[in-house]
């Protein structure tokens, strides 16, 4: 790892200023950047850890009913916090890596991440989420733009990500044995307007809401209503856990599987 | 350099350190608290995992700084200042719970964040818990007998796999 000055504020506004340094960067959790430190594949001049800021942390209930999560709220606090409001989202947290991982990751790491195989984007983009930072509300089909791409901007930190409470959902990942992550997972919401579905592990341009499956859960929420449907395998990933044909036929058992759990 | 301040297995613990030192190279370099491993320093092994203001965390993920005004607990304040074993100690060795012995200081420290939560666990239940805790010699399955034995459940009817 190389050298870097280390900042601990305990509130936003410390937060947001020390970031102003050039190559700040923030420290969420630090479960997917001490790692790529270690890698020097980054290396900031200086980093803002953001586990003492009591402000963006927890899960509270708005006004309209949406379940908020502070971005620097983790994965196990999720689990335990959301399960009544939101047991669909607590239950993705609750299978994200293993225990120590998710004691110190947070939702605000995950998404700034957007890895291609993460849990926590399928249902922020599942749910119609919208992101919000220190400048900003991100709606979360204008939030993803790509594997490790995202609209935030230098800077930017998560401060909360809004929920609304769908009338049904779940989440079903297929597992990567080896890393935790998904090799395919399939986040579905069924919400008064319409169904949603956002597919995590497959494509190449991360995380995408799968529309077909979308228009026919939106008049048949069944198992039935996507008989033999999956997207296509072009773009879809493909390495030696899977092929882009697989992950393709991975997509439908899983959205079928995330209907039946949903119930 | 920075000075960081904890407790450490109930006793005050500080150091200088730099921003990049991680709480595993503080424990095992500045306390000289050996028993905390790093195996893959990847954060995939569980080799390194500790309590930190009681949840089990990955020291090798974390940097000390972190840590500051923490409770951290490391597997050298398990047993008793007698050296008398601690319960899931004392069932590791009596089940064979180890055999190089390399993965049990996070194995234990793992099993003591477990039963903490849920003091009496199943066997599935106990399996999932420790996914991120690797183990190249045992197979596993004495691990889990050992932790079945310390919550004090029968182990007569867990099938080898
Ligand atoms: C063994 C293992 C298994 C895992 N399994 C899974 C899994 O099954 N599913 C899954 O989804 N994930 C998995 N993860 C990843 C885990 O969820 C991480 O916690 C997460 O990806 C990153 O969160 P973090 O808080 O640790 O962020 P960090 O590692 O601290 O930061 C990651 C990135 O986000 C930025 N950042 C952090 N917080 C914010 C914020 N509030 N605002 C703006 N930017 C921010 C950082 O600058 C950095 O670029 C696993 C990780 C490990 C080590
Ligand atoms: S050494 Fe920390 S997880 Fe392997
Ligand atoms: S006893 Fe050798 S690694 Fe577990």
């Amino acid at each position: 790892m190389y050298e870097f000055e280390f900042e601990r504020p305990t509130t936003l506004a410390d937060a947001i200023k020390a970031m102003g340094a050039e190559d700040a960067q923030a420290l969420g959790g630090g479960q997917t950047l001490i790692p790529t430190l270690k890698q020097r594949l980054a290396m900031p001049a200086k980093l803002v850890s953001l586990g003492a800021i009591d402000e963006i942390k927890g899960v509270c209930k708005a006004d309209d009913g949406a379940l908020c999560l502070g971005g620097g709220t983790t994965h196990a606090v999720v689990t335990r916090e959301a399960a009544v409001d939101y047991p669909a989202l607590a239950a993705l947290a609750g299978n994200i890596g293993d225990p120590a991982v998710r004691n110190r990751g947070t939702l605000g790491g995950s998404i700034a991440n957007n890895d291609p195989a993460a849990c926590y984007p399928a249902a922020v983009l599942g749910s119609g989420a919208t992101v919000v930072t220190n400048t900003r509300e991100i709606a979360a089909d204008e939030y993803f733009t790509g594997m490790f791409e995202t609209a935030l901007g230098e800077g930017e930190i998560i401060t909360e990500v809004r929920f609304p409470v769908p009338e049904k959902a779940a989440y079903q990942k297929f597992e990567q044995p080896a890393s935790r992550f998904a090799l395919v997972g399939v986040f579905v919401a069924k919400y008064v307007d319409g169904v949603r579905v956002a597919v995590t592990g497959a494509s190449e341009g991360g995380v995408f809401r799968w529309s077909e499956a979308e228009a026919a859960l939106s008049g048949d929420f069944s198992a039935g209503a996507l008989d033999g449907m999956a997207p296509p395998a072009e773009g879809m990933m493909s390495d030696l856990h899977g092929s882009a044909a697989y992950r393709a036929h991975l997509v439908g058992v899983m959205t079928r599987r995330a209907v039946v759990a949903a119930g | 350099m920075p000075q960081v301040s904890m407790t450490v297995n109930g006793k005050p613990a500080s150091g200088n350190v730099e921003g990049r030192t991680l709480l595993s190279s503080f424990l095992r370099d500045t306390m000289g608290l050996t028993g905390t491993h790093v195996g893959c320093d990847t954060s995939q092994c569980g080799a390194c995992v500790v309590h930190v203001d009681g949840d089990a965390v990955k020291a090798c993920t974390m940097f000390a700084l972190e840590a500051e005004g923490a409770e951290v607990a490391t597997i050298e304040g398990q047993a008793a200042p007698d050296g008398t074993l601690n319960a899931i100690q004392a069932a590791f060795q009596e089940h064979h719970g180890l055999q190089c012995g390399f993965c049990t200081p996070g194995m234990v420290m793992s099993a003591a964040a477990l039963l903490k939560d849920n003091p009496k666990p199943s066997e599935a239940e106990i399996r999932d818990y420790l996914e991120g805790n690797l183990c190249r010699c045992t197979g596993y399955h004495n691990i889990v007998k050992a932790i079945m034995a310390a919550s004090g459940q029968n182990v007569g009817a867990i099938a080898a796999e």
